[in-house]
């Protein structure tokens, strides 16, 4: 089962765990030990030392051996803190889903019942509970599990909401489950994991409060001890005979200690984002491993990739996310880059300036040219200063992309304090300039505004501006409009196009719409599978496509204006980039394909303006050059 | 040609900042009362920008959401307050997330199994021999049913929510935007297995999308929702090439389409309305360059032969 | 802003109410007669009977409860019979001392905490991370008590640094030095536990955060590293450490309890103990209400800064 493996890989949950079964073994056999009577005093014997005659740990205060009553509180300390936590568990989680599920009212009245049983300082609780109750070691247990089941609701409700709203509760309805069943069948499994990682993690820490419990004397009474006692009644005699107070205390901190080592395992090898890594931070700047020779500069474009390479390498998996991509960009030329979901269109882009997330990103091969000079692989400090001075970014969902704390005013002037020593005031007037060059109306208040104040065409001009606040020479749009309304993205597109042609600035387009790279982009380069496979001016490749996905990635688009009609599907599915087909990557769903395209590497040619990674173009090209 | 559904003002409000004691902070009227009818056989394409209503609409239709005001009749017969079992067997839904309407932690066989138990009591081998039928209906291959959702692509995932659909057996299906989530080469095969699979069973079909061409090649007739009310309705090949309501036209005009130059169809920066302060009149009056003095008065209604346009100074 | 406090503190009038409504049923929940546990088995049915009536036990619950929270909201907790004085007078003088306590570890849980949390994160499976992610999990290990007990034989009696217990010394000056003297170890030995807690959901909110696209916003405009861990990344995350300081306040204010046994530190939860221990009911009730009461006030003082932190949050 790939859950032990997962544990099993995490060192120390190994460790913890084979603590943890050493102890819980030892407590087990307990009973069977020839071991002396944990409660029978022998004061003629007391504070034996440790390694002495006939107890190896030594004896207490009442001369009772202590190795006896370790175990033997051990047992009943473990016994405490499992049954306490599954009660709390069970419990509150029951509750939680209930709360969560149902939600409006039912939730309204659980929720401040458990805001109210929150609000008293926790173990506070336990004591009024234990005063009530009595001293003794079940009226803990019961205090203790008490106190813990309105953190178990609380988490395990806000996880229910999260799931009652997901679709597949709406079509579990729709498919004629009712209430209870859903809970059960469609709620509960996908909560289990939750409850099991919040149990795991808090058993260490209920044994530790019963155990404190018992050590003011509330819990487990004399005779009987568990570790909490056995620590509390040590501590007269802690500066005399320390040693009987650090044995109990020593085994609680190995006990919790495995625990919670266990229980981090347990957390690590449920949750899917740990499991696929996503939880690793990404470091300033993607890493470099370049095998190959590294490509010389050429011709005159502001912005040149040669042959850029960038993977993933995730466990022992390598996704070629770019597998040599070369293109290039002058001064106020727009570069359309288009593509399906996944051809490497972001990573490409972002590449460029060292922000592809790493780990598990890796640029391995190819050179990014900025003015002739190569940005993959020069210090971190040199691409910060080129970042948003020189090249620019402006990403897709805006109000995930600006920072939601900040105002958007000051998020401008950071923009442009990180590059230039101009006071707080000059900034703050340059970015009152930035927000009139996007047409952003009452641009003095709107510089107040956090962005969740705003609409998303008008966080777009804000992101837009952002990226023209040092007068960048290159911009790189990803996907600047996908999450736009039409509307808004017409009013979008044509001021980029407007400041484009101001400015002078070298844009880089990426897109999935054909539309929108003919309405704005000069040249246009297909991406597939990590490659591009045509490029050349737009007007052309969209006349006249000469690669046949392009021609037929065209073909599969709907164009308003047609009426209704059938769509040429292409079957089949792109290649997933860590398990590319030799040969050309588009044979498997080509209909022209041959043995020839699925032998060896095929070159991306250039036929006069154009350039083409195909065998079988669809039209006449110009001679090969 | 019978109809098939039919929405007489139905109508969603929703009640925003709801306070202990006290009257709630607002009301936000999602849906303004919809009267549609729907013949049997027909795709009816929904369009409208986020926010406008369109999946408020469609949840409705499907029972998952309480309507405020107004009826629903399916082929004639009314479907007040039934359960969402009985709303199960006459009107199916396919959402637009394809990867989180599959319960991960199932296999696809019990997500199948399920509408085929609870709505039409079949037994194992009943289930067995109509799944396998379903899965040959949507160009599934057998071997997927015991596997877990998060191994599929979003178009294969897609179509076992179309299947999960048909295991229902209702004759109308809502589909709310069911391709955005897919890439353009997956949309067109998913768009097309719909096509045939309407043809095939006679089904009618409520499509809901934000992208006019592929609402425009999927219907026989376009419904044009502009925050919360439907503004123009007519054949989908008149709407978009001839629309009569000045918002239909500027969403027509906003479309990049190749070989068009590009413009912005509205000089300035404009926003919807706020929904907790609907403005007076024609909700369109604020972006619209052809307001005149009554539209700050009236609310205009739907009005016209085939092509009915909720406006005061249509186009046409 | 103002509206908004006060919308909070009108919110937790029905908090403290279900506080006092909770605590009252708990202590209905005991068993026996109450004056008989107070007199002892020995007590003649006489005297039984008068302290029932003293202490109101002889009329119905509902009315007892109203009784008690009018009284109380007169400022009038009820009289101690172990102490044999009034109750807010003695939870008062308790109280001050336990606040000196949980406060100092408060700040430092929260300073040391959210440091350490932050430096693990940003060197992620560096030398830095694993050092402190080991001590968090030592820390979050081992009991208060156990920690506090074994401070006092090392650096008080061993090494005679610091003052082996209590707030003051029995004689000499009370100034803030001896203070401070005497404060250090408790101090320590309560924070290290919350440390543990607020440093672990420190880094993992800041993983969280620094995997957001607004982080890679920041550096592609090209703010440099340690503006993105510190002011984009911490920000971001103090969303969600704020809270979780809120409920290490009702830990430390809780586990006080330990540390005052230990220390011989005069606060209230070794009052509450002593008071459990010889039943005396009023103590209890009084002193854990009162001091639930300072939580929710506190927590009030977390949501509004949770709300300056963050403009999504509705004021
Ligand atoms: N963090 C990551 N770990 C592993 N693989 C990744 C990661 N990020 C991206 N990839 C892979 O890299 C490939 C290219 O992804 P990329 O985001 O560049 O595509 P895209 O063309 O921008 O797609 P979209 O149109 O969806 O934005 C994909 O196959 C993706 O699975
Ligand atoms: S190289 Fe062959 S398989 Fe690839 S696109 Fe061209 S014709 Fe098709
Ligand atoms: S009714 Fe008036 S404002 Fe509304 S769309 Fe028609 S012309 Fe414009
Ligand atoms: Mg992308």
């Amino acid at each position: 089962m790939s859950f032990l493996s997962l544990l099993a890989r995490n060192r120390l949950a190994l460790a913890g765990l084979i603590v943890m079964a050493l102890v819980v073994l030892l407590a087990l056999v307990t009973p069977i030990l020839p071991l002396a009577d944990p409660d029978v005093t022998n004061t003629g014997n007391r504070f034996l030392k440790p390694f002495s005659e006939g107890a190896l740990l030594g004896t207490d205060h009442l001369g009772r051996d202590l190795l006896s009553r370790l175990l033997w509180g051990t047992r009943l300390s473990l016994a405490v803190g499992f049954a306490a936590a599954v009660i709390a568990a069970v419990l509150g989680a029951a509750v939680g889903i209930i709360a969560g599920y149902y939600g409006g009212r039912v939730d309204n009245l659980i929720m401040r019942g458990v805001d109210m049983l929150m609000a008293f300082p926790y173990i506070l609780l336990a004591l009024a509970i234990v005063a009530a109750l009595g001293p003794g070691l079940l009226n803990a247990l019961i205090a203790v599990a008490a106190v813990n089941i309105p953190f178990f609701a609380r988490n395990i409700r806000g996880i229910t909401v999260g799931i009652a709203h997901k679709e597949f509760v709406d079509a579990a309805k729709l498919a004629g489950m009712g209430d209870a069943r859903i809970i059960v069948s469609e709620v509960l499994p996908n909560v289990v994991p939750v409850i099991v990682i919040a149990m795991s993690t808090t058993v260490g820490w209920m044994i530790l409060e019963t155990a404190g419990l018992s050590f003011l004397g509330l819990g487990s009474q004399p005779p009987q001890a568990d570790l909490g006692s056995m620590l509390g009644e040590a501590r007269s005699a802690l500066i005399t005979n320390p040693h009987t107070s650090v044995v109990p205390g020593v085994m609680i901190l190995i006990i919790v200690m495995a625990i919670n080592l266990l229980g981090d395992g347990v957390r690590d090898a449920l949750d899917p984002r740990l499991r696929s890594g996503a939880l690793t931070r990404p470091m300033a700047a993607t890493m470099v491993q370049r095998k190959g020779p590294v490509p010389d500069p050429q011709g005159d474009n502001v912005l040149d990739l040669r042959g850029l390479e960038t993977q993933f390498h995730v466990k022992d998996r390598i996704y070629r996310a770019v597998g040599g991509v070369s293109w290039g960009v002058k001064p106020g030329e727009c570069l359309g880059i288009i593509g399906e979901s996944g051809s490497g269109k972001s990573v490409t882009a972002l590449s460029v300036m060292g922000l592809v997330a790493s780990p598990p990103g890796v640029i391995t091969g190819g050179a990014v040219f900025y003015k002739g000079e190569d940005l993959v692989g020069a210090p971190y400090e040199r691409l910060r200063s080129l970042r948003g001075r020189e090249v620019a970014y402006i990403f897709q969902d805006p109000l995930a992309t600006l920072h939601p704390l900040y105002k958007v005013g000051d998020q401008l002037v950071e923009a442009i304090r990180v590059h230039h020593h101009v006071s707080d005031k000059e900034a703050r007037a340059k970015a009152l300039g930035l927000l009139k060059d996007v047409r952003i109306p009452n641009a003095e208040s709107r510089l107040e505004n956090y962005p969740h104040e705003m609409s998303g065409g008008m966080r777009q001009r804000v992101g837009i501006a952002m990226a023209l606040a040092n007068d960048p020479e290159v911009i790189i749009a990803d996907e600047p409009t996908t999450a736009l309304d039409v509307t808004v993205q017409a009013q979008i597109l044509s001021l980029l196009d407007t400041l484009r042609r101001e400015k002078g600035l070298a844009i880089v387009f990426i897109t999935h719409d054909f539309g929108v790279v003919a309405q704005l982009c000069d040249r246009v380069a297909v991406m597939y599978a990590g490659r591009i496979v045509e490029e050349g001016p737009t007007q052309i490749v969209l006349d006249a496509p000469a690669h046949p996905y392009t021609r037929r990635l065209i073909a599969c688009v709907p164009e308003l204006g047609e009426g209704k009609r059938a769509l040429h599907a292409i079957p089949g599915l792109p290649p997933a980039v860590n398990d590319l087909p030799p040969g050309c990557a588009f044979a498997p769903r080509c209909d022209k394909a041959t043995e020839a395209c699925r032998q060896g590497e095929i070159a991306l040619d250039a036929f006069g303006a154009r350039k083409l990674r195909c065998l079988f173009p669809e039209t006449e090209l110009e001679a090969a050059q | 040609m019978s109809i098939a559904l039919k929405l007489d003002a139905l109508s969603k409000t929703f009640v925003v900042g709801k306070q202990l004691f006290g009257p709630p902070k607002g009301r936000v009227h999602a849906v303004h009362p919809v009267t549609l009818e729907v013949p049997e056989g027909e795709t009816l394409g929904i369009v409208g920008e986020s926010g406008c209503g369109k999946s408020t609409l469609a949840r409705m239709l499907v029972g998952l959401l309480e309507p405020s005001g107004g009826s629903i009749e399916i082929a004639g017969k009314p479907l007040d307050n039934a359960d969402p079992a009985v709303f199960g067997k006459r009107i199916q839904y396919v959402f637009q997330d394809p990867i989180s309407s599959l319960n991960p932690r199932k296999t696809v066989r019990q997500i199948m199994e399920v509408p085929l138990k609870r709505l039409h009591g079949m037994d194992k081998a009943q289930r067995d021999r109509r799944i396998s039928e379903i899965f040959a209906q949507v160009n599934l291959r057998e071997e997927f049913l015991d596997r877990y959702p998060h191994e599929f692509s979003g178009g294969q995932a897609q179509r076992i929510g179309i299947a999960r659909a048909l295991a229902a057996e209702a004759k109308i299906l809502i589909l709310d935007e069911p391709v955005s989530a897919l890439d353009v080469s997956v949309q067109a095969q998913v768009l097309n297995l719909l096509a045939e699979l309407k043809q095939r069973l006679g089904l009618t079909y409520l499509f809901i999308s934000h992208d006019l061409a592929v609402v425009e090649a999927v219907s026989d007739r376009v419904a044009v929702l502009y925050f919360g009310s439907v503004v123009e309705i007519g054949r989908a090949e008149d709407v978009f090439a001839n629309p009569r309501h000045p918002y239909t036209k500027l969403l027509a005009d906003s479309a990049p389409v190749v070989g068009r130059p590009l413009t912005a169809p509205e000089g300035r920066e404009t926003e919807l309305p706020d929904p907790l302060n609907p403005p007076k009149g024609c909700a369109f009056r604020a972006r619209c360059p052809y307001a005149g003095e009554r539209c700050g008065e009236e609310v205009p209604r739907l009005e016209g032969e085939t092509q009915l346009a909720a406006c005061f100074h249509p186009l046409r | 802003m103002g509206s908004y406090i006060l919308k909070r503190l009108v919110s937790a009038i029905p908090v403290l109410l279900g506080i006092t409504v909770i605590v009252f049923a708990i202590m209905a929940l005991i068993p026996g007669d109450p004056a008989t546990a107070i007199l002892g088995s020995y007590a003649t049915p006489e005297n039984v009977e008068k302290l029932n009536r003293d202490l109101g036990l002889d009329k119905p619950a509902v009315q007892r409860y109203f009784i008690w929270l009018f009284n109380m909201m007169q400022g009038d907790f009820g009289r101690s019979f172990s102490l044999n004085r009034p109750v807010l007078d003695e939870v008062l003088d308790r109280f001050g001392a336990t606040l000196v306590l949980a406060g100092t570890s408060f700040v430092l849980c929260s300073l040391i905490g959210v440091a350490a949390g932050v430096v693990s994160a940003a060197r992620q499976y560096g030398f830095a991370d694993k050092a402190i992610t080991f001590v968090v999990l030592l820390g979050i290990s081992i009991p208060s008590f156990f920690l506090g007990m074994m401070m006092i034989l090392i650096f008080a009696v061993q090494l005679r640094w610091f003052p082996a217990s209590g707030m003051w010394p029995i004689y000499g000056d009370r100034n803030l030095l001896v203070l401070l003297d005497h404060l250090l170890m408790p101090a320590l030995a309560l924070a290290v536990v919350a440390t543990g807690v607020v440093a672990r959901l420190s880094r993992s909110a800041m993983l969280e955060v620094l995997r957001q696209d607004y982080i890679r916003t920041a550096r592609a405009k090209g703010v440099p590293e340690r503006g993105v861990i510190w002011r984009h990344a911490l920000r971001a995350a103090m969303v969600s450490i704020i809270p979780v300081l809120g409920i290490q306040a009702g830990f430390v204010l809780s586990g006080a309890v330990y540390i005052e046994m230990v220390f011989q530190w005069p606060g209230v939860g070794r009052m509450l103990v002593d008071a459990i221990l010889k039943r005396d009911i009023l103590l209890v009730q009084g002193g854990v209400v009162f001091v639930a009461a300072c939580y929710v006030g506190f927590n009030i003082v977390v949501d509004v800064a949770q709300s300056l932190l963050d403009p999504r949050i509705k004021t």
